[in-house]
């Protein structure tokens, strides 16, 4: 009796998706975002549900694969964009969506942002931050390098698997993480940390998959990744490697679009993402750091020794202008 | 008038194709500013590109149709064993998985903590293997491809007719004559369409080749068009990418061309391998059991680690969840509207082709419109969606339009595989009966339904099923229109990657597996029957 049950479960599967839902009387905004903000481990359904009680409308997410292909769906789209909203640019990106001229003033009070930069953008909004880092296998390496550096000269560092900056964001971020580390020198210590490079994926997804499938001891991920393992699963074996000259900042952020449908509604959700009611549920569903102090500390899963001390970044004009000819730079130096 | 008749469907087809292809690259490239092709070939690093493009899709067709060759000959020779159709069924397998999932698999196996260097550590080699760099890439390839072309291979083996191994036998033949005077011509005139279909496969892969490459320094064109795509936003860069890429693509296509050869005739009478009078020697048995075993092997571990580790997850969570039956929905929505969609494509086209050949007696036009067909496969998913997105948005479809759209680019994505199992018997079938039809005034539906389905029909349901399959796994395409949020199975797969969810993915990959299995049975019991 099984196979009908499930037959049943398919068909009405394919009849739900089938009928979408035309109701619309009250007005939808609608959100583009990354997959992962909106898929239903992230903080997507939280967010939708706890607006829509307040906000009386409808909160329609798009997710797309990640933040380039959410860049790059607005540029297709242009004036013609159904987005009010636009979620989870990073800093890398924020140069080049300006330049679309696409979007308004967000016209928040920025005064409870707390970020280790003071934040002065009058388009784009933190909503989190993370950092990049390498994340290891505790049960496979016992001497840990103490610096990004030490990680890429030091001929006993452990081998890793990293992300290619021309398809994903960390594979960017260890760019311009180790651009800021060695300055012009970062080429001659790529050449050197080639030789310990397993492989260079397509995306997080690939690394990290192949991390914990063991073929390598370390990859390239997030300081807040040992989190996820603590919180959901308990264990302790992956922590992440703590850099004395510091790690590259990640900062995501929010804008409204200038000609939104819902300009007054688009405005009070870029308030609503800086809310307590959202900043304290990111920890645990985004693995991001709340940009706005909340009023409760970070959940027990987040170590303080985990928080950098030395904080990298680059100006999002800096980034925009180098970008190409530094992941060109990267290619001669690792595609021997 | 009376060629133009027969001739309208697949002039459609072409012209619909050409439409497709050309205008998804024209639209993609008036997006932003031109760019010049010999600004861009004077790239070095390019040129390196293009270079080690070809030169691995080479390698890796060579390599899997080579190996294809032997491996579906033992095959043939055994027509009889417990387990056959198992295998041949389960070698469907690699061709319809997510890519990676696919490389969870051969790391799995091959890999640095992969059970074959688990195997040599025991032998005091500790991870003496090392699977990334072009060894990665030729084993993925063989790994999807291998099995695709055994099971496009084999029905020409068993084209060959009960008599003319008979003959053989009273003649003595030893196997290699065989394999000169009956083998080879049987299977020499599908082998430059399959040649084709690998190689335009392998030219135009993406993830496998940057994740198993090793390193920056493997980097297919493809890469180039998603980076300019996706991270540089330069549409004419990545436009230009894509007629370059089309251009050698054609350039391949062309170069085989050339050896496409006459159809044989042959009795399309089901055969039994026990007819060959080479099968009974020791030798040849123990030869035959030997590549079908290794390459069972090679082919099932990686397939069965994928099982072990989807059995040991969290089964029960996955399964319960309603969003993965509505994304499962989804899913097949898309791929029963991909399948229709192709099957009208490819039937149009071969009509059309069939046509030619009787009429006319156009061989090299004939071999031109199939390669047409067979050419989207060079055509970067990514573009051709940009280019029906472009069309929905101007068209202001865009929000009702998501699943013909989808389903449209993944059909035009499946076309070559239906064309090139459905054509060599139907065209065989029309070169057997023609005469016979005419001298019974058998034409159109009467014709189709009397003398050519009761012998298209197994490849036909092959076919479908596995369009059907490769729609149902699509990735690229799908999440390139989500407008509404609702999701397909392989792009759930993607978002519990995307978070930490591996375990659940890895449910959720088997759980994808076996619906693809069960779409390409359920097409194959309601068809090849």
């Amino acid at each position: 009796m099984k196979t009908p049950k499930l037959l049943t479960a398919l068909i009405c599967g394919v009849c739900l998706s089938a009928a979408e839902s035309v109701y619309a009387e009250t007005s939808t905004l609608t959100v583009y975002t990354y997959s992962s903000f909106t898929s239903e481990w992230g903080p997507g359904p939280l967010i939708k549900k706890a607006y829509e009680t307040r906000c009386q409308c409808n909160l329609k997410f798009v997710g797309l694969e990640d933040g380039a292909a959410l860049l790059s769906r607005l540029k297709l789209e242009g004036n013609r964009t159904s987005a009010d909203v636009i979620l989870g640019l990073d800093t890398s990106l924020i140069a080049e969506a300006q330049a679309t001229e696409l979007l308004a003033p967000h016209g928040v009070n920025t005064a409870n942002i707390n970020l280790a930069v003071t934040w002065s953008d009058s388009y784009f909004l933190p909503y989190d931050f993370g950092y990049f880092g390498f994340v290891y296998d505790s049960e496979r390496i016992q001497a840990l390098p103490k610096t990004l550096r030490d990680l890429m000269l030091n001929p006993d560092s452990p081998q890793v698997i990293i992300q290619d900056p021309r398809t994903s964001t960390p594979g960017l971020g260890l760019i311009l993480w180790a651009r800021k580390v060695f300055g012009d020198d970062d080429i001659s210590a790529w050449e050197t940390f080639a030789s310990k490079i397993v492989t260079v994926t397509k995306g997080w997804s690939e690394a990290y998959g192949l991390f914990l499938k063991s073929e390598a001891p370390m990859v390239l991920s997030y300081t807040t990744s040992p989190a996820y393992h603590r919180h959901i699963e308990n264990s302790e074996r992956y922590r992440v490697a703590m850099f004395d000259d510091g790690h590259y900042q990640q900062v995501e952020v929010i804008a409204r679009l200038a000609n939104s449908k819902n300009p007054t509604l688009a405005q009070n959700f870029l308030k609503f993402m800086l809310s307590d009611d959202v900043q304290k549920i990111l920890p645990t569903t985004n693995w991001m750091l709340p940009a706005v102090k909340t009023g409760q500390p970070l959940p027990e899963a987040f170590k303080e020794s985990e928080i950098p001390k030395v904080i990298l970044d680059f100006t999002p004009e800096e980034v925009s202008t180098n970008r190409k000819n530094w992941i060109k730079r990267w290619l001669g130096a690792v595609a021997k | 008038m009376r060629v133009l008749s027969g001739m309208w469907s697949g002039i459609a087809v072409v012209v619909f194709l050409l439409i497709v292809i050309g205008g998804s690259i024209t639209l993609t490239a008036m997006t932003s500013t031109s760019v010049s092709l010999s600004s861009a070939l004077a790239d070095p690093y390019l040129i390196g590109v293009i270079r080690f493009t070809i030169g691995q899709a080479v390698l890796s067709t060579v390599i899997s149709v080579g190996l294809a060759l032997i491996v579906t000959r033992a095959l043939a020779r055994r027509s009889k064993f417990p387990g056959r159709r198992l295998l041949i069924s389960l070698m469907g397998l690699p061709v319809v998985m997510p890519v990676i999932v696919a490389i969870f698999g051969i790391t799995a196996v091959f890999g640095k903590s992969g059970l074959l260097n688990q195997l040599l550590s025991l032998f005091g080699m500790e991870q003496s293997f090392t699977v990334y760099g072009l060894t990665g890439i030729l084993l993925a390839h063989t790994f999807f491809n291998l099995p695709l072309t055994i099971r496009l291979l084999l029905p020409a083996w068993e084209s060959i007719s009960r008599e003319n191994w008979r003959l053989a036998s009273m003649l003595g033949m030893s196997s290699r004559q065989l394999f000169r005077l009956l083998e080879w011509p049987s299977i020499s005139d599908r082998l430059p369409g399959i040649c084709l279909i690998v190689f335009l496969l392998c030219f135009t892969s993406f993830a496998v080749v940057l994740t198993l490459g090793g390193g920056p320094a493997a980097t297919t064109i493809e890469v180039a068009i998603y980076q300019a795509l996706r991270y540089d936003f330069e549409l004419s860069q990545a436009a230009l990418l894509a007629f370059l890429q089309l251009s050698l693509c054609t350039v391949a296509a062309l170069g085989l061309l050339k050896w496409f050869r006459v159809f044989a005739a042959t009795s399309g009478r089901k055969v039994d391998a026990s007819d060959r009078p080479d099968i009974h020697s020791t030798t040849g048995k123990a030869i035959d059991v030997f590549c079908i075993g290794i390459c069972a092997i090679f082919l099932l571990l990686p397939i069965a680690m994928i099982f072990y580790s989807g059995i040991r997850g969290p089964i029960y969570k996955v399964i319960s969840d309603p969003i993965l039956w509505l994304a499962s929905g989804r899913s097949l929505i898309i791929a029963i509207l991909a399948t229709v969609i192709s099957m009208l494509l490819a039937m149009g086209l071969i009509k059309s082709v069939r046509f030619l050949r009787e009429k006319t007696k156009q061989q090299k036009g004939a071999e031109l419109a199939l390669t047409i067909g067979s050419m989207t496969v060079a055509i970067p998913p990514m573009v051709i969606g940009t280019g029906f997105f472009l069309i929905a948005l101007r068209t202001h479809t865009l929000a009702h339009a998501t699943l013909i759209m989808i389903a449209l680019v993944n059909a035009v994505m499946v076309l070559p595989y239906l064309i090139r199992s459905i054509s060599p018997p139907y065209i065989q079938a029309g070169e057997q009966y023609y005469k016979l039809c005419r001298h019974l005034g058998l034409s159109g539906l009467q014709r189709f339904r009397l003398i050519d389905w009761p012998i298209i029909r197994k490849p036909t349901a092959f076919a479908v099923g596995l369009g059907g399959a490769l729609s149902f796994g699509d990735m690229g395409v799908a999440a390139l229109f989500d407008t509404d949020g609702q999701v397909t199975l392989p792009v759930m797969l993607y978002h519990q990657l995307g978070a930490y969810q591996f375990d659940e993915a890895s449910v959720t990959a088997v759980f994808l597996l076996l619906l693809c299995v069960a779409f390409f049975w359920a097409i194959n019991q309601i068809i090849g029957r």
